[in-house]
């Protein structure tokens, strides 16, 4: 499973019922099922990551697969070994499904070509993210009951956003409609062909709007010169109590995390009642529970 | 030795042939060409319903060697070369280390002398070291055998530098080949800035980083009164510009390469490192563009930028994966393909931009089957598919987005000097 681009609309859907069934796992007194029982799922992460590492290591868990998580900067990767050795090894060790983090785009889709076991894409540079999409997508249908029909607005750094493009085009394969909103500079190229609507004024753009999904911003690098400073891109983009204020009263907010507070978002909306944020951390086992299942089923490559 | 080659259609625009006549070969000179040659000779090659060309004249060619003869050697590429039915190359400077010295175009003439299969012609380069810092002497490195100069892979930033080269050139009467990019525009783009970057997440260059330098090029070059030639036209604006420039008188030519007719940035969108080129690929009206180009003549060249780039190169991530991909073996394949099977040009006009115009545009006598000149000569068969095989390559490096791919126009001899080099499968 590479990205959201490359599923359509029943593929999605199938995913998010899939995790629909499994979330009730989590809840167990023993939280266990055997569906990947005799399975292993191989972490292999060339980014730092501890909460989509850690999403995936407990989703493997709750299906009884057996779990290798291998940190780039402490393997043979470290040595120089390129990443389709890698994986080729991974698949000698007779792996089921290779989890790939990675911080150049484009990366798990050169993997799979290169392997004949599934692979996961945990996230590849600014390309996709396509389980975070899908758990947001998948906390909004459970917060509102539907997709379609509903405006969801991505605000924050989208030039350099995984999680925005996953987004995008999950959402709009379901219907609902997408507003990007960013300073310009941070809006990337011809990004309305996607299907996205763009908008650089965050009143504006939450005026109509069901949800918001609150990017990190990430000041400590790709942000030089797109924007003056922490505080002034709060005050402008800034999702805080006095903006919601304004807008629908049920305003749904999202966030993958990890939180700046007082960068992207204000502690009190982060902790308030529209935001949904540790929701979407439970969720997010629910659907790579689904992902894992879904792919180990697969005959072909997913 | 005397070769005779019959019942060929001609296709040779400087002396206005194109029909059916055959060549007789002596040594390594085209002794006649005419209808119904019957004479005694050592080999007869029957061309029926085969085109006849002038050897093609590639002017844009990295034959890597000194310095990474690990993805090319001056014998692998020029072997490669001979396949696609090319008989002249320019190699350019770009090899480690650069061609800006008396001594470095010494050693490479020693090992073209020793190993090249094909006509290989020096380009010289314009900055010590392609670092645009400090010029080369260029009348000591035309006095040594190079052509032309360029930092091909490079623009020189500094337009003063740049202009006083030019100024020598045009005193020296050598052309200058322009990589016209501006990096800090380019921004480290790895794809064409647009849709298709966004989507793959990859930092995308702009057109404008090319079109913009293309445009102070050709300035700089009016004010030197030089010869300018502009490599590897990729976008629309470009070959506005460049047909404005000709308007205008000013000496400049250029040429694209068979990528940007026949590859649109769309195909990148599964990340395929061999389509990773710079230029980048660029949009289907850019295509367009190129195409009308070299209809009405702006686009004076087709040349194969044949970059080699071994499989650690090329098989690694997107981002950090080398520019460029082989070309030799299927540059006129392409140009058949795309071009003359699409009556974009005719048979004429394509041997002026594969042989004619780049032979003129260098001032070498070549690109021609003129009675008395150098037996260079291509046969084509033009409607037999065929497809690309990653095993019959024989370049060093396997980097060409057109394995697997169908095309026509295959090769099935060519002649280099009066010698068969290279003959099809079908003729073995």
């Amino acid at each position: 499973m590479l990205g959201l681009y490359e599923l359509n609309k029943e593929e999605i859907e199938l995913i998010l019922d899939t995790a629909d069934s499994f979330k009730e796992i989590s809840t167990r007194e023993i939280k266990k099922v055997p569906a990947l029982r005799g399975k292993t799922v191989v972490n292999l992460f060339y980014e730092p990551s501890t909460r989509t590492r850690v999403s995936f290591e407990v989703a493997a868990k709750r299906l009884s697969a057996d779990v290798i998580n291998i940190a780039a900067q402490e393997s043979s990767v470290k040595k120089g070994e390129t990443i389709i050795d890698t994986g080729t090894n991974i698949q000698a060790l007779k792996a089921d499904i290779i989890v790939i983090r990675h911080d150049s785009s484009g990366a798990a889709a050169m993997l799979s070509r290169h392997v004949n076991i599934s692979v996961v894409n945990a996230g590849d540079g600014w390309h996709e993210h396509p389980t975070q999409a899908l758990l947001d997508i998948f906390t909004l249908r459970e917060k509102i009951g539907k997709i379609k029909g509903l405006h969801v607005v991505i605000v924050g750094d989208i030039s350099h956003s995984r999680v925005a493009r996953s987004n995008i085009w999950g959402l709009t394969k379901l219907g609902a409609k997408v507003t990007v909103c960013a300073p310009p500079m941070l809006i990337p190229e011809e990004i309305e062909k996607t299907g996205a609507q763009v908008c650089h004024d965050i009143d504006e753009a939450l005026k109509s709007a069901d949800a918001v999904n609150v990017l990190r911003m990430q000041f400590e690098r790709d942000l030089k010169g797109a924007f003056p400073n922490q505080h002034e891109y709060f005050k402008k983009f800034g999702i805080t109590k006095e903006r919601l204020e304004k807008v629908k009263k049920g305003i749904i907010v999202m966030h993958p995390g990890p939180l700046n507070r007082g960068i992207e978002i204000s502690s009190e909306v982060a902790d308030g009642a529209n935001s949904v944020i540790l929701e979407q951390v439970t969720n997010g086992i629910a659907v790579r529970m689904a992902v894992l299942f879904l792919v180990s089923q697969g005959k072909e490559k997913p | 030795m005397k070769i005779l080659i019959k019942n060929g259609h001609i296709v040779d625009p400087a002396n206005k042939i194109d029909d059916i006549r055959d060549i007789l070969i002596e040594n390594d000179k085209i002794s006649q060409v005419a209808k119904a040659i019957d004479t005694k000779s050592d080999k007869i090659i029957d061309a029926k319903d085969k085109i006849v060309i002038p050897g093609l004249v590639d002017m844009h060619v990295h034959l890597r060697e000194p310095g990474r003869e690990d993805e090319e050697t001056v014998f692998s590429g020029t072997k490669a070369a001979l396949k696609g039915g090319i008989t002249s190359v320019l190699a350019m400077p770009n090899t480690e280390p650069a061609m800006d010295s008396v001594e470095n175009i010494k050693k490479l003439k020693d090992i073209i002398n020793k190993t090249a299969q094909a006509n290989v012609f020096i380009c010289g380069a314009i900055t010590i070291g392609r670092s645009g810092k400090e010029l080369t002497d260029i009348s000591q490195l035309k006095k040594e055998g190079a052509i032309a100069i360029t930092d091909d892979g490079a623009s020189v930033d500094d337009e003063i530098l740049f202009l006083k080269q030019l100024k020598n050139s045009a005193q020296e009467k050598i052309l200058v080949i322009c990589h016209s990019e501006d990096k800090l525009l380019s921004n480290n783009g790895v794809v064409n800035l647009g849709v298709i970057s966004t989507i793959l997440g990859l930092r995308g260059s702009p057109k404008e980083a090319e079109y913009k330098r293309v445009e102070r090029d050709i300035n700089l070059a009016e004010k030197a009164g030089a010869a300018v030639h502009i490599a590897h036209v990729s976008c629309k604006e470009s070959v506005g510009i460049i047909a404005q420039a000709k308007k205008k008188g000013i000496s400049v030519s250029c040429e694209t390469a068979t990528h940007y007719f026949s590859l649109d940035e769309e195909l990148l969108m599964g990340y395929d490192t061999n389509l990773k080129i710079n230029p980048p690929l660029r949009t289907k009206s850019d295509i367009a563009a190129i195409k009308q180009g070299l209809k009405d003549g702006t686009i004076d060249c087709i040349a194969s930028d044949h970059a080699p780039h071994t499989q650690n190169e090329k098989e690694i991530e997107f981002d950090r994966a080398e520019f460029g991909k082989i070309g030799l073996e299927s540059s006129l394949a392409v140009s058949v393909t795309e071009l003359i099977k699409t009556k974009i040009l005719t048979w004429t006009q394509l041997v002026e931009k594969l042989c004619l115009n780049p032979a003129r545009i260098l001032q070498i006598d070549k690109g021609t089957l003129g009675e008395g000149k150098d037996a260079d000569i291509t046969i084509v068969s033009t409607d037999k598919e065929f497809i690309i095989r990653r095993e019959e390559i024989l370049s060093k490096s396997k980097n060409s987005p057109f394995i697997g791919k169908k095309f026509t126009g295959k090769v099935e001899y060519t002649i280099f000097a009066g010698k068969i080099a290279y003959v099809g499968a079908n003729y073995r």
